[in-house]
C-alpha cells in the first residue's frame, strides 16, 4: 500500500490483511507499556483543514504508541486558515521530510488530489475528503463487528453473509461510502435507510438495497444497525421537516431497540446526537458498540500507519 | 512578408464544398477565385490538400479584460482565437468592471480592433453588474461604437422570470438577442459536478440536468409569449436538446449552442478529481454527449461555441471544491469538433463552416459571413489540415491559461493559415508576429 485514500479500491485480502494487523496492534493496548517502537524516526503530520476532535487524537496516540514523531497541523491558527493552498502547505510538509501526511479535508477528492499532485512524496491516508470517504471509519467499523462476531478467533475472517442497515443521511456520509465499499468487499450485505432527500440521487452503482422505513428494516433482523450523525445544517435546508418528524421516523428509540435482536449491533461512528438519530438508551445499551469502536479506531490507525510506513511501500492498488 | 500589397494567392485549397480551387486575397477582399490562377506580387500560399473553412466565429468567449488580466487579455486571447482558425469572437460581459456600459463594451472592441488578430464583439450585460436585479443599460451599449447584439449574463442565469422577460422583450427594440446560461440558481447551490450515479459515489454535490433543463423550457416559452429572440449558451444535457427541438417545432425562436467539450467528453473524467475537468455547465454523461452530437448533426443545436474559460494556475492547483470552473478551448475548438462529429461522419465541413462560421455570425448580427468564398467578400477563412494529427500540449495554447482538458492527448487537424480582413494572422502554423498584425489592421481600417 503507497495511500490509503478510499475503500473502494481495497480488495478482500488487503482489507482482512489491515484488519488483522490492527488485532496484533489492539494487543499492544492490553499491555502495561502500550508502545511499539516499531516507526521510531519516521515523521507523520496531521493535516486538518477541518475540525474532528475525535479522528485528529485518534490517529495522534495511534503514531505515537508507533512511537512515530507526530506533528498536527490544524485548521484553525495556522496559514491553512489564512488561506495557504493546499499545494504550498503539501511542499511545506515535504520540505520537512513528512513521510506520512494524515489529511481531513472539507473537499472530496483533497487526499487523492494530495497523492497524485507531485507536491509531496509522503504516504498519504484520507482521514475523511468531503461527503467522499473515511477509510479507516469503514476499517475501524468492519473490525468492531468482526470481533464481536468472532472474539478471539477473528484473524484471516471476513464477514461473510453478516447483514448491516445503515440509516441516516447517506447523501452527506463519507462514513457511509466508505462502510458501503467496504462491506461489500468483506461478504456483508448492505441495506441503506434513509428519507429519499438524504439519499443520492442515483445509487444504481451501489452494491446495497435502499428503503425508507426503519421500521420495516427493523423487523428483517438486521445483524448490524449503523446510525448516521444528522448534521445540524441539514434541518434548514428543507431536508426533512424538522428533527421530531426525523426522530419519529427514522431515530432508533427505545422501542425499535428493543424489537432487535439481543445481539444485534448498534453503532455510530459519533459524535451522536441524543434523542435525535439515536436514544440514550440505545446508546448505552449493550448492543451499542460505540466505545469499542472508539478503542478500536486508535488499533486501525495504527495498523494503517504500519502498513505505509514500514518496509517498502509498493505502488498503490 | 515579401511584399507590401497584402496580396495573397492560395493555391489549390479544398473549400467546404469539395471543390478545389485557387483564392487571390487583395485589398482586404477576396478578389479572384478559380483555378491556375496567377498574381505576380503575391505572396503564395501552397494549400495544397488543405481544407479552406470561412473564418471562425465564436460566439462565446472569456477574454477577461477588463479586470482579469491575469488570466487572459484581449491580445492573448485574440492570439488563442487566431491559430485556432478564428476571425472573430463575441467577448463575454464578466470583465471587471462587468461589461454593463457604453464605456467598458467601446473599451473591449477598441482593444480588439488594436490588436487585429480577430474582430472583437463585446457581448453586454443584461443586468447592472450581473447581479440579475435591474436590466443594464442595453440601448447604450447597442448603439455605441460596439454595436452589441448579444446580451448575456453569462456565469450567472437570469433567474427572475419578470426580468427575463423584460430583458427578452427589451432587446427586441434593438434586434438583439438574449444568450442565456441556463442554470436554476437553488437547484444548483454549491454544485460540483453533473448530478448523477458518479457523483453520488465521489460525494461531489450534484448540478442536475433538471436544472438547465428547467430554465430552458420557462425561457422558451417566454421567448415564445414576447416574440423574442432567445440563445440557448453551452448546451450540455440529452434533455435540453429534447426541450429546444421542441421549442423549434413550435415555430420559437431560438438558438442553441454546444461547447466542443461538450461534444467530446464526459464526466467519467471526473473520477481523477483533476480540476481541468471543472467546467459549469459540468461534463455530463455518455449519454448526454451522443444526444448533443444528434442534436448538432440534425440542426436542433445551432452551432458551436467554445466558453474559452482560461484560469491562473493556482485556479487549478487545488482541491475540486475550491477550482475555477472553466477550460481553455479556442486552439482546440476546431480539432475537437473534427474528433467528435467530423470522424463519426455527422457533419461534413459544410455543415463545420455552419456551426462555427456563419450561423454564429448570424446570430451575433456580424455581416460579411453569409456567404463565405465568394468574389468581393472581405477575406475571412482559415486554411486547415485536417489530415495532420499531434498530441495536444501546452506548446499548441497561445493564450495565458493552460486550463485544457485535451493536455497529452491526440487531436486530429491543424490550423495552417489564418486570414484576417485579408491579412495573415497564422502562416505555417504559427502565429504571425503582433506588431505586424497590429500594423496590417491599422492599415486595413484606413
Amino acid at each position: 500500500m503507497k495511500h490509503l485514500l478510499s475503500t473502494r479500491d481495497l480488495d478482500r485480502a488487503t482489507a482482512v490483511g489491515i484488519l488483522d494487523v490492527a488485532e496484533d496492534m489492539a494487543d499492544v493496548a492490553t499491555r502495561e507499556v502500550k508502545k511499539l517502537p516499531t516507526l521510531r524516526g519516521k515523521t507523520v503530520i496531521n493535516l486538518f483543514f477541518e475540525d474532528s476532535t475525535r479522528t485528529r487524537t485518534s490517529f495522534e496516540l495511534a503514531a505515537k504508541r508507533l512511537s512515530a514523531d507526530l506533528i498536527t497541523f490544524s485548521a484553525k491558527g495556522s496559514s491553512v486558515s489564512k488561506g495557504e493552498s493546499l499545494k504550498d502547505t503539501a511542499q511545506t510538509l515535504a520540505a520537512m521530510g513528512a513521510d506520512a501526511v494524515v489529511i481531513r479535508h472539507s473537499a472530496s477528492g483533497a487526499a487523492q488530489t494530495l497523492a497524485d499532485s507531485g507536491w509531496i512524496d509522503a504516504a498519504v491516508l484520507n482521514a475523511g475528503d468531503g461527503t467522499h470517504e473515511h477509510p479507516t471509519q469503514a476499517l475501524l467499523d468492519a473490525f468492531t463487528m468482526r470481533r464481536r462476531l468472532h472474539g478471539a478467533a477473528s484473524r484471516g475472517k471476513d464477514l461473510d453473509g453478516l447483514r448491516v442497515t445503515i440509516v441516516g443521511d447517506v447523501l452527506h456520509s463519507r462514513v457511509a461510502r466508505s462502510n458501503v465499499w467496504l462491506l461489500n468487499t468483506l461478504g456483508a450485505t448492505v441495506r441503506l435507510v434513509a428519507p429519499a432527500t438524504l439519499l443520492p440521487a442515483n445509487t444504481s452503482g451501489w452494491p446495497v438495497t435502499i428503503g425508507f422505513d426503519l421500521d420495516e428494516a427493523i423487523n428483517d433482523d438486521p445483524d448490524v444497525v449503523m446510525m448516521l450523525r444528522i448534521q445540524a445544517e441539514r434541518m434548514h435546508a428543507a431536508f426533512f421537516p424538522n428533527a421530531r418528524e426525523y426522530s419519529r421516523q427514522w431515530g432508533l428509540d427505545g422501542e425499535r431497540l428493543e424489537r432487535l435482536r439481543p445481539d444485534t449491533m448498534v453503532m455510530h461512528p459519533g459524535p451522536m446526537n441524543r434523542g435525535l438519530e439515536i436514544s440514550a438508551s440505545a446508546a448505552d445499551s449493550s448492543r451499542s458498540t460505540v466505545l469499542e469502536q472508539v478503542a478500536n479506531g486508535v488499533s486501525i490507525r495504527m495498523a494503517v500507519l504500519y502498513l505505509l510506513l514500514s518496509g517498502d511501500r509498493e505502488a498503490t492498488a | 512578408m515579401t511584399n507590401d500589397s497584402n496580396s495573397m494567392l492560395i493555391t489549390g485549397a479544398t473549400l467546404p464544398d469539395g471543390t478545389v480551387t485557387d483564392l487571390i486575397v487583395a485589398g482586404g477582399v477576396i478578389a479572384e477565385i478559380g483555378r491556375g490562377l496567377s498574381s505576380a506580387d503575391a505572396t503564395v500560399i501552397d494549400a495544397d490538400g488543405l481544407t479552406a473553412l470561412p473564418g471562425l466565429v465564436d460566439l462565446h468567449t472569456h477574454l477577461r479584460e477588463p479586470g482579469f488580466e491575469q488570466s487572459e487579455t484581449v491580445l492573448t486571447g485574440s492570439r488563442a482565437a487566431a491559430i485556432g482558425g478564428f476571425t472573430a469572437v463575441f467577448a463575454m460581459a464578466n470583465t471587471s468592471p462587468v461589461s454593463d456600459t457604453a464605456g467598458v463594451v467601446e473599451q473591449v472592441a477598441s482593444l480588439g480592433a488594436r490588436h487585429g488578430y480577430v474582430t472583437v464583439r463585446p457581448i453586454g450585460a443584461v443586468t447592472v453588474g450581473l447581479a440579475g436585479e435591474k436590466l443594464s443599460e442595453i440601448g447604450a451599449m447597442a448603439q455605441s461604437r460596439a454595436n452589441v447584439g448579444v446580451f448575456s449574463d453569462d456565469g450567472h442565469c437570469v433567474s427572475d422570470a419578470l426580468l427575463m422577460r423584460r430583458a427578452l422583450e427589451y432587446v427586441k427594440t434593438f434586434d438583439g438577442v438574449i444568450a442565456q446560461h441556463a442554470q436554476e440558481p437553488r437547484l444548483t447551490e454549491g454544485a460540483q459536478m453533473n448530478e448523477g450515479a458518479l457523483s453520488g459515489e465521489l460525494g461531489l454535490a450534484g448540478w442536475p440536468a433538471v436544472a438547465e433543463e428547467s430554465i430552458i423550457a420557462r425561457d422558451v416559452l417566454l421567448a415564445q409569449h414576447v416574440g423574442a429572440r432567445l440563445h440557448i449558451c453551452h448546451v450540455s444535457t440529452a434533455g435540453s436538446v429534447d426541450v429546444i427541438r421542441w421549442a423549434k417545432a413550435r415555430g420559437i425562436t431560438v438558438t442553441a449552442e454546444v461547447t466542443p467539450h461538450h461534444l467530446l467528453l464526459s464526466e467519467d473524467l471526473i473520477r481523477s478529481y483533476d480540476t481541468r475537468y471543472k467546467v459549469n455547465p459540468p461534463l455530463r454523461r455518455n449519454e448526454d454527449v451522443l444526444a448533443l452530437r444528434e442534436g448538432l448533426a440534425d440542426g436542433t443545436i445551432d452551432i458551436v461555441a467554445t466558453d474559452h474559460a482560461p484560469h491562473p494556475l493556482e485556479a487549478k492547483e487545488c482541491a475540486w471544491a475550491e477550482a475555477a470552473n472553466g477550460m481553455v478551448g479556442l486552439e482546440s475548438a476546431l480539432s475537437v469538433v473534427h474528433a467528435a462529429v467530423v470522424e463519426s461522419g455527422q457533419l461534413d465541413w459544410n455543415d463545420v463552416a455552419r456551426v462555427l462560421s456563419s450561423k454564429p455570425a448570424e446570430i451575433g448580427r456580424l455581416a460579411g459571413y453569409s456567404t463565405p468564398f465568394a468574389v468581393g467578400n472581405i477575406a475571412n477563412f482559415t486554411l486547415y489540415n485536417a489530415a495532420a494529427s499531434r498530441t495536444f500540449g501546452t506548446e499548441h495554447l497561445h493564450g495565458k491559461g493552460v486550463n485544457s482538458p485535451y493536455l497529452a492527448t491526440t487531436l486530429p487537424g491543424q490550423v495552417i493559415a489564418t486570414i484576417h480582413d485579408g491579412y495573415a494572422t497564422v502562416l505555417d502554423g504559427v502565429l504571425v508576429d503582433a506588431a505586424e498584425v497590429a500594423s496590417k489592421a491599422r492599415a486595413y481600417r484606413g
